[in-house]
């Protein structure tokens, strides 16, 4: 199962970010996403940028009205995520520990939808049902590819 | 605190350091293991009352030693190993717990050494290296528990009385051996993807172990490019998992699945991972170039828009490389999509008069497909019921039946 | 559409990544979002991501379970785990997108046309590029180094 690890952190916390030793965080966060990735569980990890650099769009009228700023208030600051590939809760838990972070700063963990979670609307035309089922001419095409 | 689930946790992601570091004290893998194990117990019993540690591997790791000093001193052995293992104690606090990669090295080789039956390499790379519990491993594999631990406990006498040393193998058999780990990995894989029954997600379980022990590999070995080329591989294969299978678990071919379902992030890591292996520059091997074969078919936009001749090319360096008469007859499959039936025709029948695939439903059944797009039916038909009685499949004799109408 | 005046021209660097991030507006009416056609919902999500893909600005996209998750407080070592979700409901976040556009305008113009209706907001943000971490440090070289080996930058 995929989990998404999701940086929030305070106005606090950012602003003390600016002031503190660039070199030592990004060495730390470096060994951490490596160990990450040398265990095999990392997918996707990315940072954002500051936040006045992004907008919001709201859907709620007849065509998309665009707000500039971050959303929502200060406190659900999003940064950065990390997608994980792991068994259980318990483990991304686990791995979300290790996370080089400090105080005000905090790492929601979820867990990313597949496409088990839709098993009940397998009626839509999106999930098709073929015809026949030519499984020699299958199995080499996708053995083609093997 | 569900403890054995933070228990099992632990495990899955310290198993492969925690006993590399013991078979560097204690010599025996067999040994190592069971010290981890009993450590684990003590971690179940003793975690809900003072928690996670913050290094639970390190924690692990010590209390696993001290049992060995203890299974010493019961034995009265009062030699140079036990003196210095419980100087070595003294002196190191539990934060210290740094193992070398090499020795998590050497432990893949030793899980899949040839002194162990295919099944032993992977039932002791699941545990070991993969940190699955033998619940697991029988649940992935549809086996009794009963019987995966005694796999596990043959498989570690085994290795002692063949007195494997810990080592990774020299230069002359390194490649070999490799191989061998490399192919362990993928059967592992393959175990889940192409399971085609109901039992689905299940197989999607087998197949992200095999790719989480592709990528761990990659990490130990990263410039080999065949372990990339693997990565590469399962990547690709994977990520076409949602659109597969029908709900009722029917395969969906490759030229009917929809392609907005494949995992296109998993996509890019496949590719990602194929560029490591070709950076590496030393050419492509068997797990590349299928790997290569795989991008070409992930990248196309319709199965009509696919780079046919790209994978034609693949196909005859695969085949050069390693030749094989199924590969030859997967670049016929290409060839008549990138030229036209009537040219695979040609290499289907040199494949026929070579009586290579002699008793395989696989090569009537091609011929069949390329004789009704040449419009023979008749001659198509009689291949139908060739195949139809070559296989051993219900449903896929039934398919057949009702192509030769 | 209500765009405040920049003084300055897009400055992300070219071309960049966008992550989309869905969310509950404040507002939302739960009677409203019962009526919702899944399938229908489904279905227009599935057309809105073939178009992301066929544009070739598709890099990522996932739903995220709304079942309560973990929070993890760093205000202390080890950190504080409690069960989620972080902060309140309506701050929920469902899921993202990550596009790679050749500038901000086409990030909005494909956010303005995902399916979503009363109840949901996208959040933009630019996903910051490793060629804005200093170049003289070991950890940014190696990942720079593999992502330009790996064709990404």
């Amino acid at each position: 199962m995929k989990y998404m690890l999701i940086m929030r952190q305070t106005d606090e916390a950012l602003a003390a970010a600016k002031t503190a030793d660039t070199e030592a965080l990004i060495n730390a966060m470096g060994q951490f996403n490596e160990s990450m990735v040398k265990a095999g569980v990392l997918l996707d990890g990315d940072g954002l940028s500051d936040p006045s650099e992004g907008f919001v769009v709201d859907f709620s009228g007849p065509s998309p009205v665009l707000t500039d700023g971050p959303y929502g208030e200060t406190h659900e600051l999003f940064n950065g995520f990390w997608t994980i590939q792991v068994s259980s809760k318990e483990e991304a838990a686990e791995w979300a520990k290790r996370a080089p972070l400090s105080p005000g700063q905090k790492l929601e963990v979820r867990r990313i939808t597949d496409m088990s979670d839709f098993e009940d609307f397998a009626d839509n035309e999106y999930v098709r049902s073929e015809e026949e089922w030519r499984e020699l001419s299958a199995k080499l095409r996708e053995s083609g590819d093997s | 605190m569900d403890t054995r689930r933070a228990v099992d946790a632990v495990w899955r992601i310290e198993s492969a350091r925690i006993v590399a570091s013991l078979v560097r004290v204690v010599g025996d893998v067999g040994w190592a293991e069971d010290l981890a194990q009993e450590a684990l117990v003590d971690a179940v019993l003793q975690w809900p009352e003072s928690g996670v540690p913050q290094n639970p591997g390190a924690w692990l790791t010590a209390v696993a030693k001290r049992k060995a000093i203890d299974g010493w001193r019961r034995q009265e052995r009062l030699d140079d190993r036990y003196a210095a293992i419980a100087h070595e104690l003294s002196e190191t606090a539990e934060s210290e717990f740094e193992p070398i990669d090499d020795d998590v090295l050497r432990l893949v080789f030793i899980s899949c050494h040839p002194v162990l039956s295919r099944e032993a390499q992977i039932a002791m790379t699941l545990r070991i290296i993969g940190g699955l519990t033998t619940d697991e491993i029988g649940r992935l594999f549809l086996q009794p528990v009963a019987t995966v631990q005694q796999r596990i406990v043959r498989a570690k006498r085994t290795l002692s009385a063949a007195q494997v040393p810990f080592e990774t193998p020299e230069p002359a058999e390194w490649k070999e051996r490799l191989a061998s780990v490399l192919g362990v990995v993928y059967l592992i894989f393959t175990e889940g993807y192409s399971a085609t029954s109901g039992d689905s997600w299940m197989r999607t379980d087998l197949a992200n172990e095999a790719l989480r022990l592709g990528r761990k590999l990659a990490g130990l070995v990263p410039r080999e490019p065949e372990v990339h080329g693997l990565v590469a591989l399962m990547e690709f294969q994977a990520s076409r998992f949602a659109a597969r299978v029908t709900p009722s678990g029917e395969p969906i071919l490759l030229s009917e699945q929809d392609r907005s379902r494949w995992d296109h992030r998993q996509i890019a890591r496949g590719s990602t991972a194929l560029a490591r292996a070709d950076a590496l520059g030393r050419g492509r091997g068997t797990y590349a170039l299928q790997a290569a074969i795989a991008q070409v078919h992930a990248t196309a936009p319709t199965y009509e828009d696919t780079d046919w001749e790209r994978i034609v090319l693949l196909y005859e360096a695969l085949g050069r490389l390693a030749p094989n008469p199924v590969v030859e007859l997967n670049r016929a499959v290409a060839v008549s999509f990138a030229t036209g039936p009537a040219s695979a025709l040609i290499i289907v029948d040199e494949l026929v008069a070579g009586g290579a695939l002699a008793g395989s439903h696989l090569l009537p059944s091609v011929r069949a497909e390329l004789l009704t797009r040449l419009g023979r039916p008749d001659e198509a038909r009689v291949e139908y019921l060739r195949a139809a009685e070559l296989t051993r499949n219900e449903r896929e004799r039934a398919v057949l039946l009702a192509k030769a109408r | 559409m209500s765009d405040t005046a920049r003084s300055t021209p897009d400055q992300a660097p070219t071309p960049s990544k966008w992550m989309l991030i869905m969310r509950m507006a404040d507002d939302i009416d739960p009677a409203a979002m019962e009526d919702v056609d899944f399938d229908e919902m489904f279905a227009s999500m599935g057309r809105y991501n073939d178009s992301l893909i066929e544009a070739g600005v598709l890099v990522g996209a996932e739903g995220l379970d709304p079942a309560a998750g973990l929070v993890l407080d760093f205000a202390q070592t080890p950190p504080i785990v409690s069960d989620g979700p972080y902060g309140e409901t309506k701050e929920l976040f469902n899921g993202y997108w990550i596009l790679r556009t050749d500038t901000r305008d086409e990030a909005v113009a494909w956010a303005s046309k995902a399916p979503l209706g009363p109840g949901v907001k996208l959040e933009l943000r630019r996903v910051a590029s490793i060629t804005e971490f200093p170049a003289d440090n070991e950890f940014v070289q190696r990942e720079t180094a593999w992502r330009a080996a790996t064709g990404q930058l």
